[in-house]
C-alpha cells in the first residue's frame, strides 16, 4: 500500500526524495496546501513563507540530485517556533512587541537544519515570549489542538506541536524552559525532546530563562526525533553555554532493546492531582517496558513540590532582565505618543507586552530587588542545586526515570487563563528536568476517554539522550503506530481498542485508549493506583 | 574655620582596555569610526544574541591585578546590572559584583613629603562600556552610537586611603604607569580611556568614624580632579561648620565654573537588581594561566630605574623622566641598542623631545618617531654629515612625521659643506662685509667672533660645521 506523501515521517520522506519517488518541491507544496486548507482553524503558524519555502525546496532538490545533500532531513519541510531568529523572516515571539521584527541573523539550530537541506515553511505560534502552557497568551490568536479544536495544544511550543500533529509540517523546532516542548508534544500526540542543557546552541533563540532554555525537536516519531536532534546539536562558539560533545550520533541509539535497562518511577510523580487515566496509561507503558526486560521500580525522588516555586523564581528573574531590551528604542514596538524618555519606555512596554509577560517581569523584578534577593532568588538557586543532587542520586540507581508529562490531557480553551497558579502547577512533572539541565523526551502512550493523547515522559541523566532514545524507540515499537489527529476532517478519534503487539507492528494506524481493553497487568496497575488514592484520602 | 579637618578620599577608576575587539563580540574597538559601523547583534542588544568573553580582557585584568598586588579570584563570575538607558542596548550592563576578578590589592605611592604610602585596592572588576548619546539640537532628537557599546573596561576601586589631592594624583599616576607598562591601556583622561570618580568625605582630625561621602563625576584631567577635591572639601566643611549635614549623593563637577551640582541622592539611587549573568559561564582561572600571565609581566618602573643606573650610567634626572612613560623608555632602550650611546639618546629625549612635547602638547605615549630614526640622526651628527642646528630642524620633522633623517637630509640638501675652499670664500666675504666686527675683535672684543661665525653660518644656510667655521675665521683674522 502506498503511503500518502503527507503521512510519511521526516526520515521516510527524505529517503523517498533521495530515491526519486517524490521531490522536495512536492513535499513543500503538499505542506503549503495543508496549511492553506487547515490553518484557519488551527492557527499553528504566525508566518508562512510559501514563496521562500518553494524556492528553497527547488534549490535543495537540485543539490539532492547533484548528490551534495544526502542526510536524513534533506528536502524535508520544517516549521520553526517563532522565538528562533530567522534572517529576513519575521520573528515575533507571538508578541505585539516584536510584531515588526525581522532579524538580520539566523539561530544556529535553524542554520544547522538549513545546512542539512531542511526547508523552512514558516514560524509557529507560541505563548508570548514562551511564557505560558497553552499557547493562549499569543498576541496572534490561540492555536487549537488538532485532536480536538476546543482544546489547547499546550505550550509554549503549541504551534509547533499542533503543526506536526495536524500534518502541516513533517517536524518542528520548539524551545523548552519548563516543559514547553514536552507538554505540547504530549497534548498533541507527538514526540518532543528537550536535550541536555548546552547540547543545542541557544544563539538566535530569543531568551526567556537563559539558564533553562533549550531548543529541541517535535516530531512524528522517535526515529525522526533522533535524526533532528543529531542535526541541530552542535558546539557553537557563539554560545558560551554550548558544550562540545562527541556523542551526538543519536540515531545510533534507535535500537529495540531495553533488556536490563533500569527504570525508576518517582512515587512523587504519581500523587495527588494526576488524572487517573493519565496515570494508568503511564504505568501501562512501564509495564510494557518491563515485559521487554527493563527493570522497573518505584522510588522517592523528593523535593518535587519545591520545583515549581524555584522554577518560577529563577525563570521570572532571568526573564525580567532578558526582556529589558524590548524598550521601543532600537527595534520593535514603540508607542505612538509620548512625552519624554521614561513615558516612552513605560507606554511602549505596557502596550507591547501581554498580561502574562508583564506578570512574570514584575515577579522577576521583585525577586531580584535589593532586600529580597537572598530570600527568593538565592534560595531558589539552592533548591535548584538540591534538585540536581536528588536526580544525581536517582541516576546512580536508574538509567531512565519514567513518569507522566502533565497531570491531565489538554484542557479546554480558556480553562487555564483565569487561574495562572493552576496553569503553573501543570508544569510539575517537566520543570525539574530544566532546573537540573537534564534531557527529557515525551511520547504518546495512549488517549483518554475523550480521545485526547496522553504523554509518557522519560528523563535521563545529563548526556544520556541515547538511553532515552533507546527506551522511547523500544516503547514505540511495543505500542505500535499512534493515531492521527483528524479533527480537521470533522471526526474525533475514537478508541479502537488495544491492539496486540503483533498487530501494532503493522502499518495501520490504530489509536488506543487507556480506558480501552486492559491487559491483566494493566488492570492490576490501575487498581493499585486507585487504592493508593483511596489511602491518601483517608490520611 | 575653628576646627581641623581631614579629607578622606577613595577612587573608582575606569580604564578602557586596549583590546582590538570588544569584550563580548568580535567588533572592532577602534576609535573614531562613523557611528554604528562597529556594531553587531551582540553589542546592539538584538534578541537572541549572546555574549562570549574576549579572553584578552581577562588576561589584561589579571595582569593589572598582579601588578597591583591583588588576590586573583580563581572562580569569577559576571553579573548583570539592570537599568534602563538608551545608550545601554540590553538595558543591563554586564559587570561583576559578587565575584570580581581581583581583590585586596595595594599600590605604593610617594607622598608630597617624600615618604611612601600604601593605597589599598578593594577590587578590580571587568565590565562593558555603554554607547554614546548625542543630542541633535537642530532636529531636537537624541541619537545613539553603539560603536563604544561593549568596549572592555576594568574598574579599579580603591579603599578610602587617600587624604589629599596630591595623594590622589600620585595614586592615579602610579596606576596609569603600571597599566601603560602592561600595555593594557593608554590611560588618557582627556579621551576617556581612563576615568576617575572621586568619593570624598571630611571628618574632624582624629575622628574614628568616616563622614558622609559624596561621589564626584565628570573629572577629565588631573587639574580638574585637584580642583574638584579642593572644591568639594570646602563645600562639605562649610556645610558642617554651618550646622548642616552632608547628603550622600552623586555630584557632577563643572570644571569651567569650578563648582559641582547634585545629580542624584542616595534615596533616588536605582536598585540595579544584580544577578549572575546566565549567558556567561563562570571564569575559572587555572594555575597554568595565572603563571603564564605572571611570567609575562613586563619590567616595571622601579626595576627599570635600577637597571638604567647600572647599565647606562645616565643621570638620575634623565632616568626619572624617561621611565615616566613606557613608550619613552622603549624608545630609549631601542635607540641605545642601535647606536650604543645612551647619553646622546637621553640628551635628545631630555632636550628637544621634551621641548617639542610641551610646545605641541603631545603625550609621551604618542611620540611618533622611531628609535631607528633617532639612532640614524645621532649617527649623522657624529659623522659630521649635519651639524647640531640642522639636526634639531630634522628632528622637528621626525617628531611630526617620523621621516627617515638620512633620506630627508639628502632630499633637502642639508648636508654640511665640507668643501674648505667654499667655506674660506664665504668667510672672506663675511670679513669684508663686517669691518666693524673685525675691528672689534682685533681690539680684544672676543664676543665679536661669535657674530662673525653666525654670519658665516647664515650665509652657508646653516650647512657648515660651526667649529670648522670658527677655526678658519681665527686663522683669517
Amino acid at each position: 500500500m502506498r503511503i500518502a506523501i503527507t503521512d510519511r515521517t521526516a526520515v521516510e520522506l527524505s529517503a523517498a526524495i533521495r530515491a526519486g519517488q517524490t521531490t522536495a518541491v512536492e513535499a513543500a507544496e503538499a505542506m503549503l496546501a495543508r496549511i492553506e486548507e487547515q490553518d484557519k482553524l488551527y492557527n499553528c503558524y504566525v508566518t508562512v513563507d510559501g514563496e521562500g519555502a518553494l524556492s528553497q525546496a527547488r534549490a535543495v532538490q537540485e543539490r539532492i540530485e547533484a548528490g551534495e545533500l544526502t542526510g536524513p532531513l534533506a528536502g524535508v519541510p520544517v516549521a520553526i517556533k517563532d522565538n528562533l531568529c530567522t534572517e529576513g523572516m519575521l520573528t515575533t515571539c507571538s508578541s505585539k512587541m516584536l510584531g515588526n521584527f525581522v532579524p538580520t541573523y539566523t539561530a544556529e539550530a535553524v542554520a544547522n537544519l538549513r545546512r542539512a537541506g531542511a526547508v523552512v515553511l514558516g514560524k509557529t505560534n507560541m505563548d508570548e515570549f514562551a511564557m505560558g502552557s497553552t499557547t493562549e497568551t499569543s498576541a496572534y490568536g490561540v492555536t487549537r489542538n488538532p485532536w480536538n479544536p476546543d482544546h489547547v495544544p499546550g505550550g509554549s511550543s503549541g504551534g509547533s506541536a499542533a503543526a506536526v500533529a495536524a500534518g502541516e509540517c513533517y517536524f518542528a523546532l520548539g524551545s523548552d524552559t519548563g516543559g514547553s516542548i514536552r507538554q505540547p508534544a504530549a497534548y498533541c500526540g507527538t514526540v518532543g525532546m528537550k536535550p541536555t542543557y548546552g547540547t543545542v546552541s541557544r544563539y538566535g533563540l530569543v531568551a526567556y530563562g537563559s539558564s533553562l532554555d533549550q531548543i529541541g525537536p517535535l516530531t512524528k516519531d522517535v526515529t525522526d526525533c533522533a535524526a533532528v536532534l543529531e542535526t541541530i546539536a552542535s558546539y557553537d562558539k557563539k554560545d558560551s553555554t554550548s558544550i562540545q560533545r562527541q556523542d551526538t550520533d543519536f540515531t545510533s541509539a534507535l535500537v529495540e532493546d531495553v533488556q536490563g535497562l533500569r527504570i525508576g518511577i518517582p512515587g512523587d510523580y504519581l500523587g495527588e492531582g494526576l488524572d487517573t487515566q493519565v496515570k494508568a496509561a503511564v504505568l501501562q507503558a512501564a509495564e510494557d517496558l518491563a515485559r521487554r526486560g527493563a527493570l522497573v521500580e518505584r522510588f522517592d525522588l523528593s523535593l518535587v513540590e519545591y520545583a515549581i516555586p524555584a522554577y518560577y523564581t529563577i525563570a521570572a528573574a532571568e526573564a525580567s532582565s532578558n526582556l529589558e531590551r524590548f524598550d521601543g528604542i532600537k527595534y520593535g514596538y514603540r508607542t505612538k505618543e509620548y512625552a519624554g524618555l521614561h513615558p516612552m519606555y513605560k507606554k511602549s512596554r505596557s502596550e507591547g507586552f501581554g498580561e502574562e509577560v508583564k506578570r512574570r517581569i514584575m515577579l522577576g523584578s521583585f525577586v531580584l530587588s535589593s532586600g529580597y534577593y537572598d530570600a527568593y532568588y538565592l534560595k531558589a538557586l539552592r533548591v535548584k542545586a538540591l534538585i540536581k543532587k536528588a536526580f544525581d542520586e536517582a541516576f546512580a540507581k536508574y538509567d531512565v526515570i519514567l513518569g507522566p508529562v502533565a497531570p491531565t490531557t489538554a484542557p479546554k480553551l480558556g480553562a487555564s487563563l483565569t487561574d495562572p497558579i493552576r496553569m503553573y502547577l501543570g508544569d510539575i512533572y517537566t520543570i525539574a528536568v530544566n532546573l537540573a539541565g537534564l534531557p527529557g523526551i515525551s511520547l504518546p502512550c495512549g488517549v483518554d476517554e475523550s480521545g485526547l493523547p496522553i504523554g509518557l515522559q522519560l528523563i535521563g541523566d545529563c548526556f544520556q539522550e541515547k538511553k532515552l532514545i533507546r527506551a522511547a524507540y523500544t516503547y514505540e515499537k511495543i505500542r505500535g503506530p499512534f493515531g492521527k489527529a483528524t479533527a480537521a476532517e470533522g471526526r474525533t478519534t475514537k478508541a479502537e481498542g488495544r491492539t496486540t503487539e503483533a498487530e501494532s507492528r503493522t502499518t495501520e494506524a490504530v489509536s488506543r485508549t487507556a480506558a480501552g481493553g486492559w491487559t491483566e497487568t494493566g488492570q492490576r496497575v490501575l487498581q493499585e493506583a486507585g487504592q493508593e488514592q483511596e489511602g491518601h484520602r483517608h490520611e | 574655620m575653628s576646627k581641623q579637618y581631614e579629607t578622606v578620599i577613595g577612587l573608582e577608576v575606569h580604564v578602557e582596555l586596549a583590546t582590538k575587539t570588544k569584550i563580548f563580540c568580535g567588533c572592532s574597538t577602534a576609535f573614531g569610526a562613523a557611528p554604528n559601523t562597529q556594531t553587531c547583534p551582540v553589542c546592539t542588544g538584538m534578541p537572541g544574541s549572546l555574549p562570549v568573553l574576549n579572553k584578552q580582557v581577562l588576561e589584561y585584568a589579571i595582569a593589572v591585578g598582579l601588578a597591583t598586588n591583588c588576590e586573583i579570584t580563581r572562580y569569577a563570575k559576571f553579573d548583570r546590572k539592570n537599568y534602563f538607558y538608551p545608550d545601554n542596548p540590553q538595558n543591563y550592563q554586564i559587570s561583576q559584583l559578587y565575584l570580581p576578578i581581583c581583590r585586596n590589592g595595594s599600590v605604593e605611592i610617594e607622598t608630597e613629603e617624600g615618604g611612601a604610602k600604601k593605597v589599598g585596592i578593594h577590587e578590580i572588576h571587568m565590565e562593558e562600556d555603554a554607547g554614546k548619546l548625542i543630542h541633535d539640537e537642530w532636529e531636537d532628537c537624541s541619537l545613539v552610537d553603539y560603536n563604544r557599546s561593549g568596549v572592555p573596561l576594568i574598574e579599579i576601586v580603591s579603599e578610602p586611603d587617600m587624604r589629599s589631592a596630591g595623594e590622589v594624583i600620585a595614586y592615579l599616576e602610579k596606576l596609569r604607569l603600571l597599566i601603560q607598562y602592561l600595555g593594557a591601556s593608554d590611560c588618557k583622561l582627556q579621551e576617556g580611556s581612563m576615568r576617575a570618580d572621586v568619593n570624598l568625605s571630611v571628618r574632624e582630625a582624629g575622628a574614628a568614624q568616616f563622614g558622609t561621602r559624596t561621589e564626584m563625576k565628570n573629572l577629565n584631567s588631573f587639574k580638574a580632579i585637584s580642583r574638584a577635591i579642593a572644591g568639594e572639601t570646602e563645600r562639605q566643611i562649610d556645610l558642617i561648620e554651618s550646622g548642616q549635614k552632608v547628603v550622600q549623593e552623586t555630584r557632577r563637577w563643572d570644571d569651567a565654573k569650578g563648582e559641582s551640582y547634585a545629580m542624584r541622592s542616595k534615596e533616588d539611587a536605582q536598585d540595579y537588581r544584580y544577578f549572575p549573568d546566565p549567558d556567561l559561564v563562570p571564569v575559572a582561572v587555572s594555575d597554568e594561566m595565572l603563571e603564564r600571565i605572571r611570567a609575562s609581566q613586563p619590567e616595571f618602573r622601579n626595576e627599570k630605574r635600577r637597571r638604567y643606573k647600572e647599565e647606562f650610567g645616565i643621570p638620575d634626572y634623565d632616568i626619572e623622566i624617561i621611565t615616566q612613560s613606557k613608550h619613552m623608555a622603549d624608545l630609549f632602550e631601542a635607540a641605545t641598542a642601535i647606536c650604543g650611546q645612551p647619553k646622546k639618546v637621553s640628551n635628545w629625549l631630555m632636550g628637544e623631545t621634551l621641548r617639542l612635547m610641551k610646545e605641541k602638547e603631545t603625550d609621551a605615549q604618542d611620540l611618533r618617531f622611531s628609535p631607528e630614526h633617532l639612532a640614524k640622526l645621532i649617527a649623522l651628527v657624529d659623522a659630521k654629515v649635519i651639524n647640531g642646528q640642522v639636526a634639531k630642524e630634522v628632528f622637528e620633522i621626525m617628531f611630526e612625521e617620523d621621516v627617515d633623517p638620512e633620506r630627508y637630509v639628502e632630499e633637502k640638501g642639508l648636508k654640511t659643506v665640507n668643501d674648505e675652499g667654499a667655506l674660506r670664500k664665504t668667510i672672506a666675504e663675511v670679513i669684508a662685509a663686517n669691518p666693524q666686527s673685525v675691528e672689534d675683535y682685533r681690539n680684544g672684543k672676543e664676543k665679536a667672533i661669535g657674530f662673525l661665525v653666525g654670519q658665516t653660518m647664515k650665509a652657508m644656510k646653516g650647512k657648515a660645521d660651526p667649529a670648522e667655521v670658527n677655526r678658519i675665521l681665527l686663522t683669517q683674522l
